[in-house]
């Protein structure tokens, strides 16, 4: 019993990646994408490839230190955000109660979810012509119906799916220790189907991302220039190091949100329940 | 309301079960789980309900927990109509149905938390003092996975007794646990049932586990679930599981339940 213990307690610490592991990973990732920079910077001084069709590194963050010397960078992350988090957040409020619903009533699931599957596979630049028509005087409008039709059916499905795979011993453990209505549905069901909710809110997140950047490259826009609009503009002035700074600041974004927002659940997620998502 | 209260041990209660009758509707036919069963334990008595699978007996201990509802009859405790479930009645499922997102002390306090009139920092003691009595102290903050199986069913029975119910109510707790760690949660369980006095309604298909932790044991026969015969165990206790006496008894009870399900041909 204490070895099967210690065991765990080792195999817990290695997944939360603590300690040596971490800095390996770290070392590791540095020196991989030192060199493919390094390789790249180098091919593009010896004129292996077209450096207008394909920018060198320091051309890039060339670009990056002027566009955040003129603040032009930081006002599109900012627009950028503000959108993102805006639309997310509304996809995040309206999809968790949907999906209680659907996962509760079969009336709701018979129809709501069905629209939800449905929708859920039509990628979320498909509403980009019907929202330009819809919300022509607002693009904001335009631009928030799209992220929220990107995340929304995500997180709708994903709690539905975690409502419904609750083992209902927890509901019948819980309803003899007096648990029942507001207080079930906030301290069981809810927890109980963190690890479905977490990784709905996660997809919800990229669809969200991907939703936004196509609708700043689409839409005309006359209320504030996001890092997709800086993205199209560059393809239209050929300035492809524009183009290829604003991808990496896209991914840089990206990638620091997924770790902001939700390491910390997955963490709890592996501390408690013992896995991963 | 303060600890010294919620510790001292809520009076168990009596226990009656009269006339009831379950069926279970199925597809192609219906299944009559509990037919016309009677029966009554008194305030603070250990009772063991042993039969077969498919016998009725965990539809009988679901009735006593209010989880489910008769078809016919009524069950009381304490001459109460039992309606629901309630923390009255506490209940151990064969599963250890402990929440993964809490850790062990979070889990035994969710019962106490959901019972008004309680200071947090008496829940707290009241917590801490159920994790001492199933010695699991050094493991309040661990996480339910990294539990063994003898753990979790401790933490399970902590969970149960901390709101101070009058009634336990035992799904075959044991049953998916090894034989060394089911031995050892016998003599921990007879010793809280000597500490803490309450009305036990235990379920269980293993003989000798019923005569080794029951005051009666009552014989179930399936299709539909009857009561066939009733055992009061007069044992010494503590009782241990491999003593010859239990093992006889055992043996006693082990043919008759066989000669009943023979003369009912299932």
């Amino acid at each position: 019993m204490k070895g099967s213990l210690t065991n765990t307690g080792a195999a817990v610490r290695a997944g939360a990646g603590g300690g040596r592991d971490a800095w390996v990973a770290v070392v590791q990732a540095v020196v991989f994408f030192g060199v493919v920079a390094g390789a790249w910077e180098a091919g593009s001084r010896a004129g292996w490839w077209n450096p207008v069709l394909i920018p060198s590194p320091s051309d890039i963050f060339r670009y990056i230190g002027e566009a955040l010397g003129k603040g032009e960078l930081q006002s599109a992350c900012y627009v950028t955000m503000r959108r993102l988090v805006f639309g997310y957040a509304v996809g995040i409020l309206l999809g968790i109660p949907l999906g209680l619903l659907t996962a509760r009533f079969r009336f709701a699931a018979n129809t709501l979810g069905v629209l939800a599957l449905g929708l859920q596979t039509l990628p979320s630049v498909c509403w980009v012509p019907l929202s330009i028509l819809w919300f022509h005087s607002n693009p904001e409008g335009a631009m928030l119906f799209i992220v929220v039709m990107g995340t929304l059916w995500a997180v709708l499905l994903a709690t539905d799916h975690g409502i419904r795979q609750i083992p209902p011993i927890y509901r019948r453990a819980a309803a003899t220790m007096g648990s029942k209505g507001f207080h079930l549905l906030w301290r069981v069901l809810l927890p109980a189907s963190l690890p479905h909710l977490v990784s709905g809110a996660k997809q919800g997140w990229a669809f969200a991302w991907r939703s936004l950047m196509a609708a700043e490259i689409y839409v005309a826009i006359s209320t504030g220039y996001g890092l997709g609009h800086l993205l199209h503009f560059g393809r239209e002035l050929h300035a492809m190091d524009q183009v290829a700074a604003v991808m990496l600041v896209i991914i840089v974004i990206g990638f620091a949100a997924d770790k902001a927002l939700f390491s910390p659940w997955e963490r709890f997620l592996r501390r408690r329940w013992g896995l991963t998502v | 309301m303060t600890i010294e209260d919620e510790l001292h041990n809520a009076a168990p209660a009596k226990l009656t079960v009269d006339r009831v009758t379950k069926v279970y509707r199925g597809k192609r036919q219906d299944v009559k789980a509990l037919d016309d069963v009677s029966l009554t334990v008194g305030e603070g008595e250990f009772v063991c309900l042993l039969g077969p699978s498919g016998c009725g007996k965990s539809t009988l201990l679901n009735l006593i927990a209010g989880l489910e509802q008769p078809d016919a009859g009524t069950l009381t405790a304490d001459g109460e109509l039992i309606e629901g479930p309630g923390r009255q009645r506490g209940v151990m499922f064969q599963e250890h149905a402990l929440f993964p997102w809490l850790d062990v002390t979070q889990n035994v306090l969710f019962g106490l938390n959901l019972k008004p009139n309680l200071s947090d920092e008496d829940r707290r003691g009241v917590a801490r003092a159920f994790l001492e009595i199933v010695g699991l102290t050094p493991f309040a903050n661990s996480g339910i996975h990294e539990l063994s199986g003898g753990m979790k069913q401790r933490v399970a029975l902590a969970r149960a007794l901390a709101p101070n119910p009058q009634v336990l109510c035992m799904d075959e707790p044991f049953a998916a646990l090894d034989a060394m760690t089911r031995e050892q949660l016998y003599d921990d369980l007879q010793k809280i049932q000597q500490q803490r006095r309450k009305t036990v309604v235990f379920v269980t298909h293993n003989v000798r586990e019923a005569v080794c932790l029951g005051d009666r044991v009552l014989l179930f026969t399936p299709r539909p679930g009857r009561i066939r015969a009733e055992f009061r165990i007069d044992l010494p206790r503590p009782r241990n599981i491999n003593d010859v006496a239990v093992a006889q008894l055992a043996t006693t009870i082990t043919t008759e339940l066989k000669r009943l399900l023979k003369a009912e041909n299932v």
